[in-house]
């Protein structure tokens, strides 16, 4: 018969660690679809999803069972995130002109005629994440939960551990963020 | 270029693609194994261990003597003998004192 959630964990907290897996198994694609949006390299990926599991076990004492693993197990996972992300900063002020081809097709598309440049387009898919990797850590995660996974001010205050004006602050100051790395984009491609 | 305008496109562009779930082949196995390693090097843990075995033997050693002495006869009353000697001791004097006069 198959153990629910409670079980398992009241059995990994007596000492059964053999239960961990099947929550290992259960909840892994949703660790790793959060880990690929803020790392590129599947190395990357795999290394923060091990590390929200290693975390998991140690802290799962921790889990109140007030609200369900799975929100537990996200805020978890969005911290380990970004604690990678401010421990993994690359160079982000290098200059615009190594865009590929069709990124810069696409771009020329949108300056001619925005409405022909399709959101669909792998090439937008390209650009947006050459973006995110300039954005500060608090500005890409920010700009990940609020804008593009489409979180409220208060989930992801919760996930963060931010307080909810802090989350707006920091929503304001990386919209702000992304629009000038654009502006910058458009400086280094045209001029 | 509308900056305003492209911003909103990128961002809906990376709404339209979100990345897939798939999980690395026996993921889980080798989360396991790296708990299970981790388990056996933590030095707490060694040092729990230690500590068990080191009760352990102690409890062991305790009852045997425990047993030893219960089951050993009482070889003389040598107690006796002492608690008498140091009575005899403290009243010595005493003693002296009343022989004196």
């Amino acid at each position: 018969m198959e153990q629910t959630e409670a079980d398992l964990i009241a059995a990994v907290l007596r000492g059964n660690a053999a239960s961990f897996e099947p929550l290992v198994q259960r909840y892994s694609p949703r660790v790793f679809a959060t880990a690929r949006r803020y790392a590129r390299r599947e190395s990357e990926v795999e290394d923060i999803s091990q590390e929200v599991w290693l975390k998991a076990f140690e802290k799962l004492k921790s889990f109140r069972g007030e609200a369900p693993f799975e929100h537990w197990l996200m805020r978890l996972t969005v911290r380990t995130c970004y604690d990678f992300l401010r421990g993994h900063q690359r160079n982000r002020e290098s200059p615009f002109s190594d865009l590929t081809e069709p990124e810069n097709d696409w771009l020329e598309r949108f300056v001619v005629q925005p409405e022909t440049a399709s959101e669909n387009a792998a090439a937008a898919k390209l650009l947006v994440e050459r973006i995110l990797e300039r954005l500060s850590p608090q500005a890409r995660l920010v700009i990940t939960l609020l804008e593009i996974e489409d979180r409220s001010v208060k989930e992801i205050a919760q996930l963060t551990g931010w307080s909810v004006p802090l989350v707006k602050v920091r929503a304001f100051r990386a919209r702000a963020e992304m629009r000038r790395i654009l502006a910058k984009m458009a400086t280094d491609k045209y001029l | 270029m509308n900056i305003a305008e492209l911003q909103t496109k990128l961002l809906a562009a990376a709404r339209a693609n979100p990345p897939g779930d798939r999980v690395p082949y026996a993921f889980e196995k080798r989360v396991m194994a790296l708990l299970a390693a981790r388990a056996a090097t933590d030095p707490l843990v060694l040092w729990i261990r230690g500590l068990w075995r080191a009760a352990v033997s102690c409890a062991v050693i305790a009852l045997l003597l425990g047993a030893w002495a219960f089951l050993n006869p009482k070889a003389s009353t040598n107690a006796d003998d002492l608690s008498q000697n140091f009575e005899n001791t403290l009243l010595a004097s005493v003693d002296q004192n009343d022989q004196a006069q």
